[in-house]
């Protein structure tokens, strides 16, 4: 009867989002009246599995192999459904992140639920369940109803704070059930960037676009992401004119952020732009020209040089934080 | 190989989004609509490895009403040879992904873009993959055949995979696939008018959810502007009325 989560580990770590997740479940499961069981997939130590209780979890299904490594979605996706099928879970949670993009769809045609990907708060009725999410990328949201027994929920990063609890989950060494023939996926080479705030992680963004005019102009918001500890963006026109990577685009078809504080530099704000960082709780956009539609998405802003204000903002934190 | 690509036709980005009857559906007058943008880029990479040498045949693939059309002939006109159109209103992603495991179950490689812009579920693709049983990977930055076997580039949180995966297999794909949407020539506009586009009539199929209703987002408090020689204000400001820093 209990909710089940299912929890990605980072190299054997959870994440600030993995216990938004198990947060969120609780939230849900006291509204059904029922309890919160995560499911762990991989090597962990029992420690570290120990703190999704620290979040409302009473139980952790733990399948401590390598196997999955490669992530074969077919294969996750297996594993998942049995777990809920042995838990008899009435809904399972995911992050509306790459890998929970992956495989909860998978899941809910294994288990025959409804699904609705993207919710941002707790459903506004249990009897009918009826969630909302954003729809026309952050344009609108939509309220939506699952008619089926089983409910799959994927939930946007950002979107649920932090509840902590102090249950003690007791772990259980869980066996997916899942034979070596259902791995199809070879994994070639990993490439990680290493020392980087990551974009999908960073608590504050910081980002450029246009404005800055050229390739050789952004040591200024590298110093100041330093400082503040945060990830850096830009807009699709500079990635696709190679000033910055493709990894660092925000917006519509690129990544979509939803930090607690979003700068803008030299962004004029485009709707397919807006689309991928109007979930920022604050927005600050810097740009010369008054009338740039950024200026209606953002909190704060400042009609100026970003060549002027972003040395004189990494100057005031500065003095700030010391 | 013969490659599936699934396209949705959406609103163009653009678009201002309002609702009619009561908030309960999208207002639909006036609208351009065009191939979502990740199934675009998904068609562009299809015909570039159809181009190099790789891929028999590119079929294109819908589950809409004859308002849809022109969206398929235009990829046709990308470079897909053939289209398929499932003649029905889709209703939610199980219902669509029911409907599209009828016609994708004769195909090597089906490839979808990551979400849709309109309703951005990101579920169409898994949910295929599932009910073909066939595998999928997702956040498909990158696709190669060589010798007959399909390499991708998966993104990861920090980083990136390639990986080799046996065929049948869905594809979920999005952006770094391709970098800029293939647009149709002239030329391929005129062949796009020959080449077939067939009709199909629906399954029977259930769904899962529906819509209750929609909200837009309540308007925004104005922009707070703080003067270009005044940054330290603006700190202030963030510290403490936004509590943001």
């Amino acid at each position: 009867m209990s909710i089940l989560v299912y929890t990605e580990n980072w190299d054997g770590k959870f994440k600030k989002l993995s216990f938004e997740l198990v947060s969120y479940a609780k939230a849900l499961a006291n509204e059904l009246s029922t309890t919160v069981t995560a499911l762990s997939i991989g090597k962990v130590a029992d420690e570290e599995l120990k703190k999704l209780g620290n979040y409302g979890a009473s139980k952790i299904l733990n399948v401590a192999e390598d196997r999955f490594e490669n992530l074969d979605n077919k294969a996750l996706a297996l594993a998942v459904a049995n777990a809920a099928k042995s838990e008899g879970s009435k809904a399972v949670v995911f992050a509306h992140n790459n890998l929970g993009k992956a495989i909860a769809p998978r899941v809910s045609v294994k288990l025959d639920g409804g699904m609705v990907t993207g919710v941002t708060e707790l459903p506004e009725s249990t009897d009918p369940i009826i969630v909302k999410k954003k729809v026309f990328t952050g344009k609108a949201f939509a309220n939506i109803q699952i008619h089926a027994d089983i409910k799959i929920l994927t939930l946007a990063q950002n979107s649920f704070e932090l509840i902590e609890t102090d249950n003690n989950a007791v772990i259980e060494s869980f066996d997916a059930g899942v034979s070596d023939d259902v791995f199809s996926t070879t994994l070639n080479e990993t490439n990680k960037v290493t020392g980087k705030v990551l974009l999908t992680d960073a608590e504050i963004v910081v980002s450029g676009g246009r404005g800055f005019k050229g390739p050789e102009n952004w040591g200024i918001l590298e110093e100041l992401a330093d400082v503040l500890g945060a990830g850096m963006a830009c807009s699709r026109p500079v990635s696709d004119e190679g000033w910055r990577g493709h990894e660092e685009h925000v917006g519509q078809t690129g990544k979509i952020i939803a930090p607690n504080l979003y700068f803008a530099f030299g962004i004029s704000g485009a709707i397919q732009h807006l689309g991928g960082v109007n979930s920022s709780k604050v927005i600050v956009a810097v740009n010369k020209d008054a009338e740039a539609p950024i200026f209606e998405a953002a909190d704060y802003g400042i009609v100026g040089d970003l060549f002027k204000v972003i040395p004189q903002l990494t100057e005031e934190i500065k003095a700030v934080k010391s | 190989m013969k490659i599936l690509v699934l396209i949705s036709n959406v609103p163009d980005t653009t678009t201002k989004i309002r609702f009619v009857d009561n908030n309960k559906a999208f207002d639909t007058s006036g609208v351009q609509w065009i191939i979502n943008p990740w199934d675009e880029l998904a068609l562009t990479r299809a015909v570039e490895l159809k181009e190099a040498g790789g891929v028999e045949t590119i079929t294109v693939a819908n589950v809409g009403e004859s308002i849809t059309e022109p969206t398929l002939r235009k990829a046709l006109a990308v470079g897909a040879d053939d289209a398929i159109r499932i003649d029905t209103k889709p209703k939610d992603a199980y219902f669509v992904a029911s409907q599209l495991a009828e016609i994708a179950k004769n195909f090597d490689v089906i490839m979808v873009g990551i979400e849709a812009s309109d309703y951005n579920g990101s579920a169409v693709g898994g949910m295929l993959a599932e009910l073909l049983d066939f595998n999928s990977v997702s956040a498909v930055s990158g696709m190669n055949i060589e010798n007959g076997q399909l390499t991708l580039t998966r993104e990861i949180d920090g980083g990136q995979q390639k990986i080799s995966v046996k065929t049948p297999v869905v594809t979920i794909v999005q952006k770094g696939i391709a970098i800029d949407p293939r647009i149709p020539a002239m030329r391929g506009i005129m062949m796009a008018r020959k080449k077939p586009l067939k009709v199909v009539p629906a399954v029977e199929a259930g769904e899962k959810t529906s819509y209750v209703n929609f909200e837009l987002p309540p308007p925004k408090a104005a922009c707070k502007m703080v003067e270009e020689d005044n940054v330290k204000e603006l700190v202030r400001l963030l510290q403490e009325e936004a509590k943001a820093l």
